[in-house]
């Protein structure tokens, strides 16, 4: 309780006996760990435009599932895997046409999405779709719903972890892995469906166009900081888990910040802390290398 | 040809490779016995790389079959030490030079890694079979290309494989590190009794330790002594169109020639005259 008081100033009154609150810290700790995971790996295979469009794409599914009155969750899950099927099969066959593929199936899904959202806006004369499947829905998601994500989200971590060292093998080279013996085009799509599991769920936490943030700002500031793939996991599911509880802190206190007390989007508070971790490391662990360089520099000199 | 007494380690028969209409390999055959260092020569574009992915069961053939071991190859065949071309490490890639030796040997396995003092043991010694125990706890993406490759090297040895592919390990490589590289490998495929075939566009690095030379043009192949493959009359016939080999101390050059040009083979080089 002491402990507590002292950090009343940090803390608005109610923080710790508000249920939306309890579900915001449930879902955006396993958000973020999810997030981390998979996150590491897309960092480390290039993907980070796929995992962009994805979530984009996912727009769609969220904006189609609001139109027939399901939870936006399930309409990202579907339209991700799906897009994540269609974009791994046009590229495995032609790997450099990845790119393009990811391209042309991002703007036709952006196409239904705008449609979808326009329907949504007009057929509920309000414009809580919208706000909800763009911005994310973590302060307003139905208690049903955490069983459903804790799932989802140990799925994605049970097939990375599982595909562990496979996907780190084909991540260098998919011909060093097929000779070894690996089902490289398994484990890819296996890898996929757990990108787009991590997708859909950050699309919840802080919406479908933010929700690469917190799949790439951790894991890209954790690929600074070790030189171990198991270590770069556990180091970018922590950030995640940081950024976004302390995210869904300010975004608390922010309904009791002069002068409006409207309250400010969880997601701004998320994004912009991923962006100062990847900074502050950026800028110490560059000056470190730097520094070293000279030294080197002047060693030989 | 006497039949030998036990199977060679690989056996490419008649194999012929179509990729988009156009042929790359037409009806190419030889052998590598066990424990013999063979140069797979030819310039960029002849067709190198495929075969070493039809060897590899990369690329499935349209005609003839690769043998390993005396046996038609499948997920069950030994398993072949590889270490491709070119891989782009990215510095940033959170991977140290010993991980990627350590994925030699399991990495095709699903679940977690179990680390073990006899798994690190076997990841040392061969770190330090290729001179890579410098640079063990370094990010591969750190390294130079030299030692990169002495860590692919490692990663493909690790799993004791009879027949180790290298393709283009000397390219992008310089002179040095190319000399290392080839010393490398020649003392570790005597000492491991490991078969070796090396691709290469450059035969010359490899004149010291090669047994045998493939040599590669436009999709066909000729194998035997370097001597037995590498004159004027051989590649002339393989080529299709007149070419000079040129020797120069002790280096070996082929170049594009017409009967009117000057010969400069020396009398010291034939070698090849059995």
């Amino acid at each position: 309780m002491t402990a507590l008081s002292l950090l009343a100033p940090v803390f608005e009154p109610g923080f710790f006996s508000s249920p939306p609150v309890d579900i915001a810290l449930i879902v955006g700790g396993v958000v973020a760990v999810v997030s981390g995971v998979v996150g590491t790996f897309t960092v480390m295979r290039g993907q980070s435009f796929a995992g962009h469009a994805l979530a984009d794409i996912g727009t769609t599914g969220g904006s189609g599932a609001f139109l027939v009155g399901a939870s936006p969750l399930y309409g990202f899950v579907v339209m991700n895997v799906i897009a994540a099927g269609v974009m791994e099969l046009i590229g495995i066959r032609r790997p450099r046409g990845r790119d393009l593929a990811t391209g042309i199936v991002l703007g036709a899904a952006l196409g239904l999405a705008a449609l979808f959202l326009y329907l949504d806006t007009t057929t509920s004369s309000t414009t809580g779709a919208t706000i909800n499947v763009l911005f994310g829905s973590i302060f307003t998601l139905a208690s049903s719903m955490v069983p459903v994500i804790a799932i989802l989200g140990a799925l994605a971590v049970g097939t990375v972890l599982l595909c562990f060292r496979p996907l780190v093998l084909s991540s260098l080279s998919p011909d060093l892995a097929a000779t070894r013996g690996v089902p490289v085009r398994l484990v890819g799509m296996a890898y996929f469906t757990a990108l787009s599991l991590a997708v859909s769920l950050s699309a919840v936490a802080i919406g479908a166009i933010l929700s690469t943030a917190l799949l790439i700002g951790p894991a890209a500031t954790a690929l600074r900081l070790t030189k171990r793939t198991g270590t770069a996991m556990v180091i970018a599911a922590t950030l995640g888990v940081v950024a976004t509880w302390t995210g869904v802190l300010l975004a608390y206190d922010s309904y009791y910040w002069q002068p409006s007390h409207h309250g400010w989007p969880v997601s701004f508070f998320v994004v912009a802390l991923v962006f100062v971790f990847y900074v502050v490391v950026e800028l110490s662990v560059g000056r470190r290398s730097n520094r070293r360089r000279s030294v080197a520099g002047a060693g030989t000199a | 040809m006497a039949v030998s007494e036990t199977p060679p380690i690989l056996a490419v028969e008649a194999v012929s490779v179509w990729l988009s209409g156009r042929e790359i390999l037409h009806e190419v055959s030889f052998r590598i016995a066990a424990g013999e260092f063979t140069g797979l020569i030819g310039s960029n574009g002849a067709g190198k790389t495929t075969l070493l992915r039809v060897i590899l069961g990369l690329q499935a053939p349209q005609a003839g079959q690769v043998l390993i071991d005396g046996r038609a190859r499948s997920h069950r065949s030994p398993p072949i030490g590889y270490v491709p071309q070119k891989i782009v490490l990215d510095p940033d890639m959170p991977l140290r030079a010993r991980d990627l030796v350590g994925l030699g040997l399991d990495g095709h396995r699903f679940g977690l890694p179990r680390r073990s003092s006899a798994r690190r043991d076997l990841i040392d010694e061969m770190l330090a079979a290729v001179d890579a125990t410098d640079f063990a706890d370094a990010r591969v993406g750190n390294l130079s290309g030299g030692e990169q490759q002495r860590v692919l090297i490692a990663h493909a040895l690790i799993s004791r494989p009879r027949l180790l592919l290298l393709d283009e390990p000397l390219a992008n490589l310089d002179i040095r590190s190319e000399q290392e590289v080839v010393e490398l490998v020649a003392r570790i495929a005597t000492e491991q009794q490991i078969a070796v075939l090396i691709s290469a566009h450059d035969m010359n690095p490899l004149l010291p330790v090669m047994d045998h030379v493939v040599y590669v043009a436009a999709g066909r192949v000729a194998s035997g002594s370097t001597g037995e493959v590498v004159n004027t009359e051989v590649l002339s016939r393989l080529y299709g169109h007149h070419v000079d080999v040129v020797h120069v101390n002790n280096r070996i050059l082929v170049v594009a020639g017409h009967e009117t040009a000057v010969h400069h083979d020396l009398p010291d080089s034939a070698a090849g005259s059995t």
